[in-house]
């Protein structure tokens, strides 16, 4: 299997769909020629040509909505926000056309939307958001958020084939960082959890780029099994694995990069307080950025955003509970 | 590319012959599909008066030939964006009057099972998707179906209908914008009705619209929106301009919002003489008159549009309600089958004969 980084399991998932599948194209800001703010799409245009790697117009809202009536006489885009804080600007055509479509009309919309998301590098308010949660609460979208490259691209080729609207959430900053083997050839990854790491005294949930902060943090905490969960998909949430995950270990963790009121931890805490209350042997604990717009300049950034030592310091607390 | 006016605003012109590509029968569908619009929207007045319709109503009294006429020209495999003043968009395309009141009722028979209300529909096995309450934004779905045509290099063409209101934002300038660059085959028809609920078009724009379509690269047209036959020729030659790759076209059809924004609305905020003005050129005493001078049977054809509403009456009122246990179905599609949006009537002859030369 070769070793790819995040980023590049992202462009392979979609390079090998487009091949597969002549209804798939890609659609976003200075994706042609450029190649993507982030490279991503570096050489479509070469292999696809320009209808199949479309340089759009600097509008949002015009990139979802378009890609509304293409995916609905039977096309299947995939459109890039150049960076997630921009979904702001389609709000409206995703929430209330795409995601609402199938429930009203019978008729389904097969886009994905790709968010590149989150901080850590000095993005500053409006390139650092998390803005999953915004998606998880307005019905009819399904929202995921790989951790791995594998999962990246299982994830994202389970996305384009999935009839309905996907969120995908892809973290900048795990785009160059994090490296893994992946599989040849093209293959789906369910909208599942994954246990990242087996543990018995205190589970951690996460996803996106908080799975690798929670694995370092408790890599080796005073010799305890800390199990990790990677939600992977965030609607559907995987409830099952998570309560399974409770009933193992009995105290819960919950780590999100997102501002904290009303982020997918939240959702993960109602549930375990809701379902899984008789397993528990402690209180459930959260780890989430504050509700502040992300600041820029590294000192402020890093104070804010989960790290290493909060993950750490919360376990611990709720170890010795 | 210069903002053009077709046909005299408003003028009355009993058997005048507004566009050469019709025959008498297509003359009579178009007073049909009208009568078949104000009828129904009538009968749902009375439903909803009776509290057989739930939440409000809106209707297109006195703009039936803006639907009715653009929807005409249409083909088949065109697909159309539909707007909530538009009934006869729907009609042409072959949705009964059983479904649409049905509709209105919320009931499980109606076009949307009682998921989405009053207008808020697009049956979308005839081609149409149903618009959001959020206006323009069917403008950017509908530049996305020409964006699809285009890419495939289908010889098929999109058509949106939205108000004076939907020109203020920012999704009207992005499909405008996005369709001139990218050329592609899409009809852009601006309902122009004097009022975005309360508010007059001086409130509303510097510059009328119509006049914008030169900035984004397209012409723009203004149409007598009380003639259908005005409508469709504008629609029908904006379609063979878009088919031949011309790319996108503006129409403003002019009309008037002859009832409240919804049923609650008394519109009082309107003068009186601007209603009594407009009811002068209402479109289908225009067309009545027109085909009766051309010998049609008028009286019959009101009797047939009257009979099918009365039997649609019956076969809604006699639709069941939906099954509460259902509210949460039907969120996300996990079937099989491609749901796409399919080809529904296209009745105008002028399709008929297509066909033919092509020995179909």
């Amino acid at each position: 299997m070769p070793t790819m980084t995040y980023l590049q399991a992202i462009s392979d998932a979609m390079r090998q769909e487009m091949r597969h599948d002549e209804r798939v194209f890609v659609m976003g800001e200075d994706i042609g020629v450029f190649g993507g703010a982030f490279k991503v799409t570096d050489g479509f245009i070469e292999e696809f040509g320009p209808d199949r790697v479309m340089d759009t117009p600097l509008a949002e809202s015009g990139i979802i909505g378009t890609a509304v009536g293409a995916a609905v006489v039977g096309l299947r885009p995939i459109c890039e926000m150049q960076f997630a804080d921009f979904i702001s600007c389609g709000f409206d055509q995703l929430v209330n056309v795409a995601g609402k479509m199938y429930y009203r009309q019978g008729l389904p919309v097969n886009i994905t939307v790709r968010l590149p998301s989150g901080g850590g590098f000095s993005g500053g308010p409006y390139h650092s958001q998390n803005p999953e949660a915004w998606f998880m609460h307005a019905p009819g979208m399904k929202v995921v958020a790989p951790s791995t490259a594998e999962d990246a691209k299982g994830l994202l080729v389970s996305a384009v084939r999935d009839r309905n609207p996907v969120v995908f959430l892809e973290h900048k900053h795990l785009y160059r960082r994090v490296k893994g083997e992946v599989p040849d050839g093209l293959y789906e990854t369910p909208f599942t959890a994954r246990v990242a790491r087996e543990g018995t005294d205190l589970t951690v949930f996460a996803y996106g780029a908080m799975v690798h902060t929670a694995m370092e943090a408790t890599e080796d905490l005073d010799g305890a099994s800390v199990e990790v969960v990677d939600l992977r998909s965030l609607v559907p949430l995987d409830e099952e694995a998570i309560l399974a995950s409770v009933r193992k270990t009995s105290k819960a963790l919950i780590v999100d990069e997102a501002n904290e009121t009303c982020a997918a931890g939240a959702q993960v805490a109602a549930l375990i307080a809701d379902r899984g209350f008789e397993d528990l042997d402690g209180p459930v604990r959260r780890v989430a950025t504050p509700d502040i717009p992300i600041p820029f300049s590294p000192p402020l950034e890093q104070a804010v955003l989960p790290s290493v030592d909060r993950v750490k310091e919360a376990a611990r607390e709720l170890l010795e509970y | 590319m210069a903002t053009k006016t077709a046909g005299p605003e408003g003028e009355h012109a009993p058997g005048g012959v507004a566009s050469e590509h019709l025959t008498l029968d297509d003359r009579v569908a178009l007073l049909k599909y009208m009568l078949l619009m104000r009828g129904i929207e009538e009968r749902a007045m009375n439903l909803y008066r009776q509290g057989k319709v739930p939440g409000s109503f809106y209707d297109g009294y006195g703009q039936e030939a803006v639907s009715v006429g653009s929807a005409f020209a249409m083909a088949a495999e065109d697909r159309l964006c539909v707007l909530h003043r538009d009934l006869g968009a729907h009609l042409v395309r072959g949705v009964t009057p059983a479904r649409i009141l049905g509709q209105y009722m919320g009931r499980d028979g109606g076009v949307t099972g009682g998921r989405d209300g009053n207008i808020h529909f697009g049956d979308f096995r005839v081609g149409c998707v149903g618009m959001v309450s959020m206006l323009p934004d069917m403008m950017l779905v509908a530049t996305g179906l020409a964006m699809a045509f285009k890419m495939r290099r289908e010889a098929r063409c999109a058509i949106t209908w939205f108000g004076d209101g939907s020109t203020s934002r920012g999704d009207f300038h992005e499909a405008m914008n996005w369709a001139g660059l990218q050329r592609l085959p899409v009809i852009f028809v601006l309902e122009n009705n004097q009022y975005a609920y309360s508010t007059p078009l001086d409130q509303q724009f510097a510059v009328d619209p119509v006049e914008r379509a030169q900035g984004y690269g397209f012409p723009g047209v203004r149409v007598d929106g009380n003639d259908p036959e005005a409508m469709f020729e504008a629609t029908r030659e904006a379609r063979e301009r878009a088919i031949a790759g011309g790319g996108p076209t503006l129409l403003e059809a002019m009309t008037m919002r002859m009832h409240g924004h919804a049923a609650h609305d008394d519109m009082k905020y309107v003068p009186k003489e601007q209603v009594e003005e407009w009811r002068q050129k209402d479109p289908i005493d225009r067309q009545e008159a027109r085909v009766r001078d051309l010998g049609a049977d008028v009286d019959a054809l009101r009797e047939e549009v009257t009979a099918a509403i009365d039997a649609g009456t019956q076969e809604a009122l006699a639709m069941a309600m939906p099954d509460p246990a259902t509210a949460t179905d039907r969120v996300f599609y996990d079937g099989e089958e491609d749901l796409v949006l399919g080809d529904g009537a296209a009745p105008w002859s002028g399709f008929a004969v297509g066909a033919r030369d092509r020995g179909a």
